[in-house]
């Protein structure tokens, strides 16, 4: 089928791995992939930091960029949610009926990755080989905004020489929360050294999510461990594991 | 009633009462996340009750229904709170308590004051409420000249180590058992040799206590629920101690905000099935005291009820934040929440901490008087999930931080917050603009050259890479890369005329 691929802001500026590694994905299983290069960004950080009204501007391109599209698919699960569970309503209190109602038919047509891989293309195993010892981190929004549920872990238990390691405490936030990060960094530093402590405890060499900006924080903090301590594991977005071959 | 409100509803007022901190939630979060003994002491204490939580709630086949059923029948309470209060105020009445209402927390502390002056007691005894906690009304007293005594266990270790609670059902769970024989052998009277054994302890405060409800004429209590068909009064508890003050005093006086009415018997059943489960864990708590009125010859024989506003009306004329109301303080949300965990409840700085009191707080006070309260959470939502009552506690985090930015708005030098997010907002409304941007971005590259991570960077960033990394901004954006595969769709691509 014809998928259009929403990269987010985050992965197409920072990320393009993930990006790449979605596009080869889908098109491995036989699907055409496009890119309409209107989009920027769903504006799930201006949301969740107050600034509704410069979001509205956001959610009016974003769902005027994707108009037309019958199935679109983005590697973050935060992002998903937000277009799914938040747009509408931006939209609705801006007083923006019409708007609404197409942002809310626009989320029902949005799928995050794992979701549209195992739902709508009703596939676990993507042909993908990936021999590495991973660990799996179920970021927040995929885990209880999108209740994406086992999905991820199916996918990945197909994959080829993984060595799929659980993660002790995997339902606990990693402490990144958008300008959460920033406003409460000590707080967020302190969730982060926990979430950490429990990745390294696997003696993984991945850890794996669906969200590239969780990805961003714990491999931010792991980096800097490395500097320290020597710490080995890297973060790694589903996507590029389930793209390897 | 004495007198009709007309206007707009009134915020709890400042100077009285526990509502607002001294210092914005990052401050105050700090000084707690460099006390190592107050982290292990959450950390044990939250993970103990979520598993005893997430065990007794995995045994009933219909949580999800009893969930749904709790949140439906307080939205219906909220839709005509009016009207059942008046009803509530009738069957007390014609069951011989008498009813009181006070618009806030100094109206509510001056009448309990002279209710109390009434009866000639210097000394009251009282059961665990977390409204006289919100009004301050241990403090009006002692400055009234009356000594009030907690009896829950718990409160009486936050007492008489002249501290503060931090949890609104584990008021000490800051304090480990070598603090509280501490704070036990420093002011209970023969306490020297007191050993740390929970067991040793419970009895020492048990003897203790068992003096004071003897002697005491009058109780104070608070309400977990009122039933306004009878006019029935539910007080749920642990520890006997709450009988003990339901029962054994001549005159009770009890402070109840006025969110806690339910119609009807049949709804009150829904909450006492999903309030223990979620509070203490447990099946079944081990004291339910009911009471309507006076009984004569049979327990206090002068009831008086107080209804609380102290801002609820403020929280009820916000359609998008009234469920804040819906709470039935059973903290599930506390020991569920990651931030929670690891701050405790005194950097909240109000009575009610954790992300139900990130949300009720700022909502009695007016958000400028709690500001920094939405910000405290990552929205990563296990509060909702963990709610009886279903209150989207994330979502309601969101709208707060919009109504903060949109109060702000009006002021005549924005933020930098403000212009940044609006710039990011310029820019993102154009693909062109985007574009521009992303290649901006790019400089960064000169930052990481040597390993590939930026390890510092200026304010506000520096936030960041305080603790973390950020990786090097790679060479080519996924756009880029998309432009330059060779079998890139035409019919994606856009003008660029979008300058």
């Amino acid at each position: 089928m014809r998928v259009a691929l929403f990269v987010t802001c985050l992965a197409d500026a920072m990320f393009p791995q993930v990006g790449r590694a979605t596009v080869e994905l889908l098109e491995r299983l036989g699907h055409e992939v496009v890119f309409p290069e209107a989009q920027t960004c769903c504006g799930q950080m201006h949301i969740n930091t107050g600034y509704q009204r410069e979001a509205l501007r956001l959610v009016e391109h974003h769902v005027d960029s994707f108009a037309g599209f019958e199935a679109i698919v983005a590697p973050s699960g935060s992002c998903v949610g937000s277009i799914r569970h938040q747009h509408a309503g931006v939209a609705r209190r801006a007083g923006r009926v019409a708007l609404s109602h197409r942002a809310e038919e626009l989320g029902a047509r949005t799928y995050e990755l794992s979701e549209f891989l195992v739902d709508v293309l009703g596939v676990t195993d993507v042909g993908a080989r990936y021999p590495h010892r991973v660990t799996y981190h179920p970021t927040c929004h995929s885990l209880r905004m999108l209740r994406v549920g086992d999905r991820p872990l199916r996918l990945l238990r197909a994959v080829r020489g993984i060595d799929l390691v659980e993660l002790p405490g995997a339902e606990e936030c990693c402490g990144f929360g958008g300008t959460f990060a920033l406003k409460n960094a000590d707080t967020s530093a302190a969730m982060l050294g926990d979430k950490l402590r429990n990745v390294l405890s696997t003696g993984a060499d991945v850890v794996s999510a669906g969200d590239s900006s969780c990805l961003m924080h714990m491999g931010g903090g792991l980096s800097r461990l490395s500097s320290d301590a020597g710490a080995v594991t890297r973060p790694v977005h589903l996507a590029e594991i389930l793209a390897a071959t | 009633m004495t007198s009709v409100f007309l206007g707009m509803p009134v915020y709890a007022p400042r100077g009285v009462g526990a509502l607002r901190g001294d210092m914005p939630f990052p401050e105050a979060a700090r000084v707690a996340l460099g006390n190592d003994q107050l982290r292990r002491n959450l950390g044990h204490a939250t993970s103990t009750i979520r598993g005893k939580r997430a065990a007794v709630v995995a045994e009933v086949p219909d949580w999800e229904e009893l969930r749904l059923a709790g949140e439906a029948v307080k939205a219906a309470t909220m839709a005509r709170l009016p009207d059942l209060l008046v009803r509530l105020e009738e069957q007390v009445t014609a069951r011989g308590g008498t009813v009181h209402w006070a618009r806030d927390a100094t109206e509510a502390n001056a009448i309990v004051l002279d209710l109390i002056r009434a009866t000639g007691a210097a000394e009251v005894v009282k059961v665990k409420s977390m409204a006289t906690q919100e009004i301050g009304l241990n403090e009006a007293l002692a400055e009234g000249g009356v000594t009030a005594w907690e009896t829950d266990l718990a409160e009486l270790i936050v007492q008489l180590g002249d501290d503060k609670p931090s949890h609104i059902l584990v008021p000490a769970i800051h304090r480990n058992r070598t603090e509280i024989r501490d704070i036990f052998r420093r002011t209970m009277p023969g306490a020297d040799a007191l050993s740390d054994e929970p067991r040793e302890l419970a009895m020492a405060a048990r003897a203790y206590l068992r003096e004071k409800f003897l002697t005491a004429r009058v109780a104070m209590s608070g309400a977990n629920f009122a039933v306004a068909e009878t006019g029935t009064l539910a007080v749920v508890e642990s520890e006997g101690n709450g009988r003990m003050c339901l029962t054994l005093p001549q005159t009770l006086i009890t402070v109840m905000g006025i969110e806690k009415v339910v119609p009807t018997w049949t709804d009150l059943e829904v909450f006492l099935q999903l309030l223990p489960r979620s509070s203490t864990g447990e099946r079944m708590n081990p004291y339910t005291s009911l009471w309507t009125g006076v009984t004569p010859g049979d327990g206090p024989q002068d009831f008086h009820l107080v209804l609380v506003d102290n801002g609820r009306t403020a929280v009820l004329s916000d359609p998008a934040g009234r469920a804040a109301l819906h709470c039935i303080r059973c903290s599930a949300c506390l020991n569920v929440c990651p931030v929670y965990e690891r701050t405790g409840g005194h950097a909240y700085g109000s009575v009610y901490p954790g992300p139900i009191g990130a949300v009720l707080s700022p909502q009695l006070t007016g958000v400028a008087d709690n500001a920094s309260l939405p910000y405290a959470s990552s929205l990563c939502g296990a509060c909702f999930d963990a709610c009886p009552v279903r209150i989207d506690i994330p979502a309601m985090l969101v709208h707060l931080r919009n109504r903060h930015v949109e109060e702000r708005a009006d002021r005549p030098v924005p933020s930098p917050e403000a212009v940044a997010m609006a710039a990011m907002s310029w820019v993102m409304t154009k693909p062109g603009r985007f574009r521009r941007a992303e290649k901006l971005l790019r400089i960064g590259r000169l930052l990481g050259r040597r390993d590939d991570r930026i390890t510092a960077l200026p304010p506000p960033m520096s936030a960041w890479t305080a603790t973390r990394d950020l990786p090097r901004p790679p060479a080519q954006t996924f756009r880029d890369w998309w432009r330059s595969r060779p079998a890139a769709p035409v019919d994606s691509l856009v003008e660029e005329d979008d300058r």
